[in-house]
């Protein structure tokens, strides 16, 4: 689709700020108390003692993004919770307004900063859709002549004509989906809503959106936690940090970006007592974990990775721990690939301080980036662990690929490889002429 | 492939007394169509008696008021016959009254879905004044019957040309009621206890109005005055005149009720428009 307008989407310095706490006196009359009070230049009787001098909190949800969505791009929008993500679709959408800054767009816009908004449970899934269909702005010809592939979209079939409220929740958020999947809107704005239905609906919502993207030339901007998705759906992704745009690019180094896996390998990695654990209340502290000369931080698929780890006891123990150690490997998609146990390491003692020579073995791990975390923990007789010390993020390795002939793709052939199929025997029922 | 021109849509911080886009607007007529049908269906819904509510729930009101306000108040009606008199006046006050509610609970009652997706706002309070005048319509029906009956023994007529002012009528009253409704739901966006006198304010504005009474009651004086200062006692007496032939068409009342409605749907909308922007964050 040849547009002569260079951008789909253009925003420019934009900020949003909320205000910390109550807004307002809460009713009318507080209001009106408060501003003849100011009027008077006397003091304001709703305020709370000893908070005159402190001016009221703001929070800058968003403060200047500037970002250019070019037609046609697949755009995915990462951070943490309270980065400002949502604000910033809401602000794309219309539901809210910007405080500083301006947004031009060229096209409809169809937002789905949520599935079913407007659903009403007494209505029929046909009337619903109607409906929904009207609030996404589509008009009822539209929605008649889509009806039919939206039905079979959602695999709802013959349910169609019954109240909503009788859908179980999946088929409720597949119809949701389907009608908003088949919005004829040049740019579409979604809001975690792929997380929606099971595995292979997902799925297909997905192939769905990169089928509208490739063939109709649409614009999609999407949040979403589930990295799988933005590194499926989207080409281009930014990161947003506390209201910021922090990074801009490659889906692939921008989920790394977010992750913090982009670290960079160190040989000689060091835990200080005051360093933040995710559990306080420890037995011992992991101080140290040490690698050899010659390695890299690379490792060949099915290779072993040789390292020391250093802990010491606390002096205050009150007895002996049979300490275990593990490590999580979490891969760049977010997700632990897998967890790798020992056996008993040895028996803690107060005050003592241990150099154990650990060997990871890598066979299972895909060529990839991990992020490995390092646990000591204890076994209870149920098999309950309770954690001595952990290291979130203890070192970054890298699998590099070698000693397979496939190349592994991340997207289709999950996270780890497992062992070979054994294939025992060949029976020729028919044999072959040559 | 799309040849449609792409609609430019340009956000800023900045917001305009009037920023109204009345070809958006009619794009969504279809909206205000569901919107109305929706309202009007799911209300139904699960009810043993069904739609028949809208006819069962202003033939109650009807008795109730003729036993209380006929039978025991002996309040005069202008000669007409007790049932028409006050099956009209709740009819139309009823039109007025749950146009007003609804669309003073505008902001509240939709937080979520204005907070998910935008469509324009006022589709909503006016699919719920369109709603409220169908079922003002459908109880005209039923006193169309009456009428009949009551019409063929002698005891009431009207021209039917007069019939003629029934639009204008409803208009301006609906109007009255959306511009007042989309100001409460407004201010209530932001404060809560407006939503508290809303309800009791209507009941006692119902009082104030020639409703279970007609104006000729208070013939001269300050009664008189207050009452014609009320913007909706013309429009019932227009309303008499129009079906019932009774009723006082004062000019001056006319003009003042149409200046009204005007004044008050114009504020309502700049109101509403500014409160639209950024009401998700104060709500």
């Amino acid at each position: 689709m040849e547009m002569d307008v260079p951008y789909a989407i253009k925003i420019s310095g934009v900020k949003k700020k909320y205000r910390l706490g109550q807004i307002g006196g809460g009713s009318l009359v507080a209001e009106v108390q408060s501003r003849w009070a100011r009027l008077r230049g006397r003091e304001d009787p709703n305020q709370r003692v000893g908070a005159k001098n402190l001016t009221r909190g703001d929070v800058m949800a968003l403060d200047g993004i500037d970002l250019e969505i070019g037609q046609g791009e697949t755009i995915g929008i990462i951070g943490a919770n309270g980065a400002g993500k949502s604000t910033l679709l809401k602000i794309i959408s219309r539901v809210t307004s910007p405080t500083e800054g301006e947004v031009d767009i060229y096209g409809k816009v169809a937002s789905m900063l949520e599935v079913g908004t407007g659903f009403h449970g007494e209505l029929t899934g046909r009337e619903n859709v109607y409906l929904n269909g009207a609030i996404l702005g589509m008009d009822r010809a539209e929605v008649t002549s889509k009806m039919n592939d939206i039905i079979d979209f959602s695999e709802i079939g013959e349910y169609i004509d019954t109240p909503v409220k009788r859908y179980s929740s999946g088929m409720y958020v597949k119809l949701a989906f389907s009608v908003a999947a088949h919005l004829d809107a040049q740019i579409m704005i979604m809001d975690e809503v792929l997380a929606v239905g099971d595995a292979a609906f997902r799925r297909k919502c997905i192939d769905k959106m990169r089928a509208l993207e490739q063939q109709e030339g649409r614009t999609i901007l999407c949040v979403s936690h589930n990295m799988e998705t933005i590194r499926r759906l989207c080409d281009r992704c930014v990161v947003l940090s506390h209201g910021r745009l922090v990074f801009d690019g490659d889906t692939s180094d921008a989920i790394a970006e977010y992750m913090g896996i982009s670290g960079v390998f160190s040989r000689h990695c060091e835990y200080p007592e005051e360093m933040h654990r995710p559990q306080p209340n420890r037995r011992l502290v992991i101080e140290r974990a040490d690698f050899g000369e010659s390695f890299a931080g690379q490792c060949e698929e099915g290779g072993t990775i040789d390292f020391s780890v250093t802990m010491r006891g606390y002096e205050h123990n009150p007895g002996d721990y049979d300490v275990r150690l593990r490590a999580d490997m979490v891969n760049s998609f977010g997700n632990i690939s897998g967890m790798m146990f020992s056996d008993v390491v040895y028996t803690l003692r107060p005050g003592e301080t241990v150099t154990l020579d650990v060997g990871m073995d890598c066979e299972h791990l895909t060529p990839g980036v991990y992020q490995v975390s390092l646990y000591a923990y204890t076994l209870s007789d149920t098999g309950d662990m309770t954690m001595l010390d952990m290291i979130d993020n203890a070192f970054v390795i890298e699998i590099i690929s070698g000693g397979f002939p496939e190349r592994w793709y991340k997207n289709w052939d999950g996270r780890l490889r497992l062992h070979k199929l054994s294939v025992k025997a060949v029976q020729h029922l028919v044999k072959g002429t040559i | 492939m799309n040849q449609k021109t792409m609609p430019h849509t340009h956000i800023t911080a900045k917001r305009g007394l009037f920023d109204l886009h009345p070809g958006e607007f009619w794009e969504y007529r279809d909206l205000i169509f569901l919107f109305v049908k929706k309202d009007l269906s799911i209300v139904y819904k699960q009810t043993i008696l069904g739609p028949l509510w809208l006819v069962l729930n202003p033939l109650m009101t009807t008795l109730v008021y003729t036993v209380v306000f006929g039978r025991i108040a002996k309040l005069s009606t202008d000669g007409i016959p007790q049932i028409l008199f006050y099956m009209a006046g709740n009819a139309m006050w009823s039109f007025f009254s749950e146009s007003l509610i609804g669309t003073a609970g505008t902001f509240r009652t939709n937080a979520h879905l204005f907070g998910k997706v935008y469509f324009p706002r006022l589709t909503k309070p006016v699919a719920t004044v369109i709603t409220s005048a169908i079922s003002f319509l459908i109880q005209m029906v039923l006193f169309s019957f009456f009428y009949i009956y009551y019409a063929a023994k002698g005891m009431v007529s009207t021209e039917p040309w007069r019939l003629l002012l029934l639009p204008v009528i409803l208009i301006l009253m609906g109007g009255m009621a959306l511009g007042c409704g989309i100001i409460v739901s407004s201010l209530t966006a932001k404060y809560r206890d407006l939503a508290v006198a809303v309800g009791f304010g209507v009941r006692l504005w119902m009082y104030a109005t020639p409703v279970v009474y007609p104006l000729s009651t208070a013939t001269e004086g300050i009664m008189r005055t207050l009452l014609l200062i009320n913007p909706v006692t013309q429009l019932m007496e227009a309303f008499r005149y129009c079906i019932l032939g009774t009723g006082e068409m004062i000019p001056a009342g006319c003009v003042w009720s149409a200046v009204f409605t005007a004044l008050v749907l114009l504020l309502g909308i700049v109101v509403f428009n500014m409160t639209e922007k950024d009401f998700m964050d104060t709500i």
